[in-house]
């Protein structure tokens, strides 16, 4: 069994200028990377510097997910072992200058990184950007504890499901006494949640008890962004990236509003859909 | 048939299954991950019962069931004996009560010793348990309140 308290900062180092946040979730496929994608890219756009790490360390994602695969030449591993510098392996993005992709290795394993190597070079980043947003892979094992090891402040991915709930909160209990962690209800559908056939996001939060940083609607725009590889933050006539927008606003804390609860689409949406939406 | 009714005339969608659901098994986890208060919870209760009867310490033992809609506490609690009125000192059959310090007696160690065993020899014989101890096996049930909250990590 591994510690899973975070280490104590000790008094002397100074407080690192930038924030270091984990966007984890325990059980797989409930939209971690994607968030961490847009959530990153909505930060970047206000202009703050912003990269990206994906601790999802044989399960390569966040590149494709960013659209960035054809540029990753070395990869967080590569920089942990000292084959590339730090320099080499951080990817710009090709539409926000101030936003960079660490990559995770594809041909590694989770176990092969040093969690105390992992916590350098996060502090590393976090004098050089303002925000770092690591990536985790699912679980709870070794991969989970070396991406949440340097990260003071957390993000829970979760979707409406039993099965996320009752995962995002024994993640809740591992990530112990953070900064601050925040709750991301992902993949919503309105229609069922009025019908009774979806747990609500007051349902979700009801066990979760965390702070609401946004709610992320089920629709095919996030599944079309995914194809293409542009973040539907990035997408201004978008509702969801909005919804990616004010996430990063409330985390940055320049929106002090309320999250806004998805609802179903109007007669008038759905007509403009059949018609041939944006969504493609 | 009360069930065919409501689903008749109240039609609930899989959402309140799902909640009742993540109650049952949060409630579940949240005891399995917390076995040191499971421990204080099981140690309170053997001391409560200690007030009234003798119970065997090492073989006492409580667990939780997954019933249809509650999760029950069952706790195993075998008694020894009845405890002879009025309880005091309380004699726990595996840790006997120490006896009061000796006031500084002026007298040989010897004397002491003796002025300390004759009130005890004055006290009832307290009722023995039979050589082969009937137990008295008392299941408690009591639906746990469900609590909500997130799960710690399990310690070590």
């Amino acid at each position: 069994m591994h510690d899973v308290q975070p280490e104590p900062i000790a008094a002397a180092v100074p407080k690192p200028r930038g924030r270091a946040i984990v966007i984890t979730s325990g059980k797989g496929g409930v939209g971690k990377t994607t968030t961490t994608a847009n959530i990153g890219a909505a930060l970047a756009r206000t202009g703050a510097s912003v990269v990206l790490v994906d601790a999802d360390v044989g399960l390569r994602n966040l590149d494709i997910v960013m659209g960035l695969e054809a540029r990753v030449r070395h990869h967080v591993l590569d920089v942990l072992e000292s084959r590339a510098s730090l320099d080499d392996a951080l990817v710009t993005d090709k539409r926000v200058s101030s936003l960079r992709l660490l990559a995770a290795a594809q041909t590694r394993e989770k176990d092969d990184v040093d969690t105390q190597a992992m916590h350098e070079l996060v502090n590393t980043l976090r004098e050089r950007f303002d925000y770092v947003l690591i990536d985790c892979p699912a679980g709870i094992e070794m991969g989970f504890q070396n991406a949440i090891v340097g990260a003071d402040e957390a993000i829970v991915v979760c979707t409406p499901e039993v099965s996320a709930v009752r995962d995002a909160d024994r993640v809740v209990g591992l990530l112990g006494n953070r900064e601050k962690i925040w709750l991301v209800v992902n993949r919503l559908r309105p229609a069922l949640v009025r019908k009774g056939k979806m747990l609500s996001v007051e349902d979700v939060n009801a066990i979760l008890r965390l702070p609401l940083l946004g709610v992320i609607a089920d629709e095919p725009g996030v599944i079309v962004s995914t194809n293409k590889g542009e973040p539907l933050a990035l997408d201004d006539a978008n509702p969801t990236g909005a919804a990616y927008r004010a996430i990063a606003g409330r985390i940055a804390g320049t929106d002090t509003s309320a999250p806004v609860i998805p609802t179903e689409p109007s007669a008038m949406q759905r007509l403009g859909a059949f018609f041939g939406g944006s969504a493609r | 048939m009360i069930d065919f009714f409501k689903k008749i005339f109240k039609p609930e969608g899989s959402s309140t299954t799902a909640r009742e659901r993540l109650r049952l098994v949060l409630l579940s986890d949240h005891l399995s991950l917390a076995p040191d208060v499971v421990e204080s919870l099981k140690l309170d209760l053997i001391a409560v019962i200690s007030k009234y009867v003798e119970v065997d310490e090492a073989a006492c033992d409580v667990s939780f069931e997954r019933q249809d809609s509650a999760i029950a506490m069952l706790a195993n609690i075998p008694i020894l004996a009845m405890k002879t009125r009025p309880p005091s000192p309380p004699p726990t059959p595996s840790a006997p009560p120490p006896a009061p310090e000796p006031p500084p007696s002026f007298g040989t160690p010897a004397t002491a010793k003796v002025a300390e065993e004759s009130p005890a020899a004055d006290q009832p014989v307290p009722s023995k348990p039979p050589s082969a101890p009937r137990r008295k096996r008392r299941r408690r049930r009591a639906p746990v309140a469900p609590a909500l909250g997130n799960a710690a990590p399990a310690p070590g």
